[in-house]
């Protein structure tokens, strides 16, 4: 690491004085230290647990782990927010995404430590409580899903992606969607799900279907 | 027309949506991220499982030590996997598993772990022309030697010609007969038992040849157009995006609770309760989603049976084993490769006359099934021979993968046919037209068909004859393939309940891989209960609920909407008895429509459902349901597709593009329109990806994978796929019942694509992934031969 400044390691020096101030009360725990390369200081996280604190969905959220530990790894095995899933586990395709400070993230690559302090938005928390966001269920009304383990990801890569591209072109979708992997092979309901919040019509055969929110009257298992 | 009876789907007029494009159940959970999957299940007190994996392709465990590891601080679980003298057939293998009570120290236990090995020398290359002449295996088969058959999906038929003609080496009580298909255990009730056979160690298992006709005499004859070529499609990987594993967890001492990612929930506990040692009626599988399988995901695996291990010397506490991704693409599955050199004859009229082909494949340890070649056409060619010798080699076992064989058997036939139509200066289309008698009983579906696909895709405006002329350097083409697939459906069952309050419950033990399945047994009931799908509530996914069978072979959909209609037109039925004396009617008279039991052309006497299931009194009607199997009407088998593909070749860079793809495809009668048409899309998507990208590239040397990430094995993105138009055939063929889709329309793409290639360049790129590098090796072998 060369930077040296306020923020490096995604930390404030306010926050790890804070962090080292209850590492320091917790045994067993390893506090960040400060040492001395290339006559630069630099912090060093760990090995073991450090205290995380974390603002998901509006939620502030806390918990001890270690700092190798990605915010994907920590949201979904600390917190239970398994919307962001673990694929490649190395920024390849695209199922982790999430949303921190407004831009679309891999969290696989995005250390816990480093995403404290931003508001972390996962696909649960991208609509209005129970209400999903608008770019839901449009995936839904264009069947732009199968198996679904990549579509939390792509909801949250395609709000990001409107955001910036209202009126897409196919061109811009293949462009700027293109760091999402789906092996069901979904991709022209996605195009379509563009299309829909883009307000263009509908291609092909989108736009006849029976539209029926019935999240919950199939449950598997018990 | 089938003959009808009470339980015969409802007519076109009398659905509202069976056929229709109803969204899918199971969407708005997806798409906000609630869905649950295996990976996702964190109970209490949850450990984490991994394994220790062997580095080698082939090798023999000399040692292992365990010791350092057991005593880790978060250790909780360690058990040997495969002891000390086990031979080790390919590198990922697995080894020793361990629990830890979190990933990370579960990752450093299985670096502890010091193992120590004898290297053997491996094989991980396929595409190297095998010998020719090397006899044919006639050695009794070993129990191992049966199994590999099963792992690699040899047809019944032939499993039991090679019982009957090789003989076996086993007694018959040492096989589970009760547990196979009643010809082969017939068959190796009643085989030869002979002494084992010393066998020299070899690569190269070949199969007897097979012929029909006098394929050499109809080679010679005169006026006979012949094209030779050579074809193949290597080994590719499922990539489940949910990659293998499972979640287990011991309730008590003896009952045993499993979340495997599965495509068969019903069979998970009948294949762990002898190797764990409980009844299979103490073990349940509970599975709401599962992250893909395509055919890979069907046993419990080592994942699943070592994580109930671990979980029981741990206590019971539950042990999560979910693969990485590089474990995923080194040992959970290949589809086997196919390659093969053919000749192939017709008349001067394009009449097809005669098939000749040496082909080889590697499904890894089990050599890999045979694929059916000539493929569509094998059973009425007047005149073939093909052998089939399998590569048995060390890049890791093969799975089912969305039709097995059939993609490697159409890329085979159907570009040599094309490169035959193209010697003979005929239009594929006008060629397999003239042929199609060739395919059998669904030849009137492909002649339905082809009209259909030529318009979508303008094919008989725009197609050209091969090598586009256009100055510039980019080459446009156009090509098509057609295919078939079984999918008669599985065996099924649910139990359907109308509670005296007015709702509904179905209970079924299957599983929806998102192909569709929750919406289409919603769909079905709510047409037969003249209800809305919201007003049913469907419980799926767990054992604890009547079984059904696995979900391969696409026969999910014929399997579980018979059953489903049965047992709503008996529990209707039922209804229609309580409530038939205050209606002043017969139960016969009676029809439930719109929310409403009303008598049939009196829409006045009528009940609201909620008032006519008050006449239920106190015991709700339960009604199970049951398809009939091979003799139901409701559900039929074989299906035809035709599809094209438009491509762009730039031939100076070697980049092929696909512009357009056409899919014309019938199932029978169509439950959920829009889940079917997005199996057709995913197939297509997925046929670009195996086309264009996908290959398990081995290193010659170490015998590991090359490309074990999602990097370097491409998959097709959004930016891949061009336009694509998918065409069911609606209403068309409703009489036949429900067949399964989830396979057929991945069969053609390859062979679609390749065809568009060759007819956009002017030269066959032989082998698929049609890379730049093999674009510009064929552009470069067509310069050489031109100028020679």
């Amino acid at each position: 690491m060369t930077t040296n400044d306020e923020n490096s390691a995604g930390l404030s020096r306010r926050d790890f004085l804070k962090i080292s101030s209850i590492a320091a009360s917790v045994p067993l725990l390893t506090g960040p230290k400060t040492i001395s390369v290339d006559g630069q200081e630099v912090v060093v996280h760990g090995p073991g647990p450090v205290p995380v604190a974390l603002t998901v969905n509006g939620k502030r959220l806390t918990g001890q782990v270690e700092p190798r530990v990605t915010l994907l790894d920590a949201l979904r095995a600390h917190f239970d927010i398994t919307g962001p899933k673990r694929v490649c586990d190395r920024a390849e395709c695209g199922a982790c995404t999430v949303s921190i400070d407004g831009r679309a993230v891999y969290s696989c690559t995005t250390l816990a430590i480093e995403a404290q302090g931003k508001e972390i938005v996962t696909p649960e928390g991208l609509g209005e409580g129970e209400r999903p966001h608008a770019v839901q269920s449009a995936f839904v009304n264009n069947d732009a899903q199968q198996c679904g383990f990549c579509t939390p990801g792509f909801t949250v890569a395609m709000k990001a992606f409107l955001e910036k591209n209202p009126h897409a072109s196919d061109a811009e979708v293949a462009r700027g969607l293109a760091g999402n992997l789906c092996r069901c092979g979904t991709y022209r309901g996605i195009h379509g799900v563009v299309a829909q919040m883009a307000g263009r019509a509908p291609k092909g055969n989108a736009g006849t279907t029976i539209i029926a929110e019935l999240g919950t009257s199939a449950k598997g298992g018990a | 027309m089938a003959p009808t009876d009470k339980y015969s789907y409802p007519s076109p007029e009398q659905r509202d949506y069976i056929g229709r494009r109803m969204a899918r159940v199971d969407g708005l959970p997806k798409s906000t991220g609630r869905a649950k999957y295996t990976y996702d299940y964190n109970p209490k007190g949850l450990l984490y499982g991994a394994f220790v994996r062997c580095p080698h392709a082939h090798a023999r465990v000399k040692s292992i030590d365990t010791s350092e590891v057991e005593k880790m601080p978060g250790v909780k679980a360690v058990e040997v996997v495969q002891q000390p003298g086990s031979e080790i057939h390919w590198a990922g293998d697995e080894i020793v598993a361990v629990a830890a009570v979190d990933e990370p120290t579960v990752r450093d236990a299985v670096r502890a772990v010091k193992v120590q090995y004898e290297e053997l020398p491996h094989l991980v290359i396929d595409s190297d022309e095998p010998p020719r002449n090397l006899p044919p295996d006639t050695s009794p088969l070993s129990l191992d030697d049966l199994q590999g058959l099963a792992r690699n999906q040899v047809p019944g038929a032939q499993v039991v010609k090679e019982i009957n003609e090789r003989g076996i080496t086993f007694k018959p009580e040492e096989a589970s007969l009760d547990r196979i298909p009643p010809d082969i255990a017939n068959a190796i009730k009643s085989a030869k038992q002979k002494p084992a056979e010393k066998k020299a160690p070899s690569w190269y298992k070949p199969a007897a040849a097979e012929t029909q006709g006098d394929a050499e005499a109809a080679f010679r004859a005169p006026d006979t157009v012949v094209s030779e070529g050579i074809y193949g499609i290597p080994v590719i990987v499922h990539c489940c995006l949910e990659t293998h594993g499972a979640v287990a967890e011991w309730t008590d001492n003896d009952h045993l609770l499993m979340h495997a990612s599965t495509q068969y929930v019903s069979g998970i506990p009948g294949q762990m309760a002898e190797v764990i040692g409980i009844p299979a009626a103490n073990i349940r599988e509970v599975q709401e989603n599962i992250g893909g399988g395509f055919g890979s995901k069907f046993g419990p695996d080592r994942w699943g049976i070592y994580s109930a291990k671990l979980s029981k010397r741990a206590g019971g506490a539950a042990v999560k084993m979910m693969l990485s991704r590089a474990e995923e693409f080194a040992v959970a599955g290949c589809r086997p490769s196919a390659y093969a050199r053919v000749r192939v004859a017709a008349k001067k009229d394009g009449t097809l006359t005669a098939w000749e082909s040496f082909g080889w494949g590697t499904g890894g340890p089990g050599g890999g099934g045979s694929p059916p070649i000539p493929y569509l056409i094998r059973d009425r060619i007047p005149n073939y021979r093909t052998q089939w010798t399998a590569v048995v080699n060390n890049i890791g076992p093969a799975r089912a993968w969305r039709a097995p064989n059939h993609p490697q058997a159409c890329l085979i036939t159907m570009t040599a046919l094309d490169d035959l139509a193209h010697t003979l200066g005929m239009n594929p289309l006008d060629f397999f037209k003239k042929n199609v008698e060739l395919t059998g009983p669904r030849a009137n579906i492909y002649m339905d068909e082809f009209p259909i696909a030529d318009e979508l895709m303008g094919w008989s405006k725009r197609w050209h004859p091969r090598d586009d002329k256009t100055p510039a350097p980019i080459k446009r083409g156009l090509g098509l393939s057609m295919h078939t697939w079984g999918g008669r459906g599985h065996q099924s069952e649910c139990d359907l309940t109308i509670q005296p309050d007015g709702s509904v419950t179905i209970k079924i033990g299957t599983q929806d891989l998102g192909t569709g399945t929750r919406t289409a047994i919603m769909a079905i009931a709510a047409d037969t209960l003249g209800l809305t799908p919201q007003q049913i509530n469907l419980l799926y996914g767990d054992t604890q609920y009547p079984p059904s069978g696995g979900s391969g072979g696409s026969t999910t959909i014929g399997g579980v909407s018979a059953t489903t209609r049965r047992a709503a037109v008996d529990a209707r039925d039922a209804l229609f008895a309580k409530v038939a004396p205050t209606l002043g009617a017969t139960a016969e008279q009676l029809e439930a429509v719109k929310g409403q039991i009303r008598v049939m052309g009196q829409a006045s006497k009528a009940l609201s459902w909620k008032d006519a299931c008050a006449k239920i009194g106190g015991v709700p009607i339960n009604a199970h349901g049951k398809n009939l199997g091979g003799r139901d009407p409701l559900m039929n088998s074989g299906v035809g597709g035709v599809q094209m593909a438009d491509v762009s070749v730039d031939t100076e860079t070697g980049v092929v593009k696909v512009n357009k793809m056409v899919a014309v495809q019938d199932c029978g009668l169509i439950i959920s329109l829009e889940t079917a048409e997005s199996q057709c899309y995913g197939a297509l998507i997925m046929g670009i990806s195996y086309a264009l990208y996908e290959e398990k590239i081995m290193d010659r040397t170490t015998g590991q994978m090359l490309n074990a990430n999602l990097e370097f094995y491409r998959l097709a993105r959004i930016g891949d796929i061009g336009e694509l138009v998918v065409k069911m055939m609606v209403n068309k063929y409703d009489s036949r019942g429900v067949i399964g889709l989830g396979e057929p329309p991945v069969v053609s793409p390859g062979a679609a694509i390749s065809n568009a290639v060759a007819n956009a360049i002017g030269v066959r790129v032989p082998m698929l992934p049609l890379t730049p590098e093999r674009v510009l090796a064929a552009l470069r072998g067509a310069q050489k031969g031109e100028s020679a």
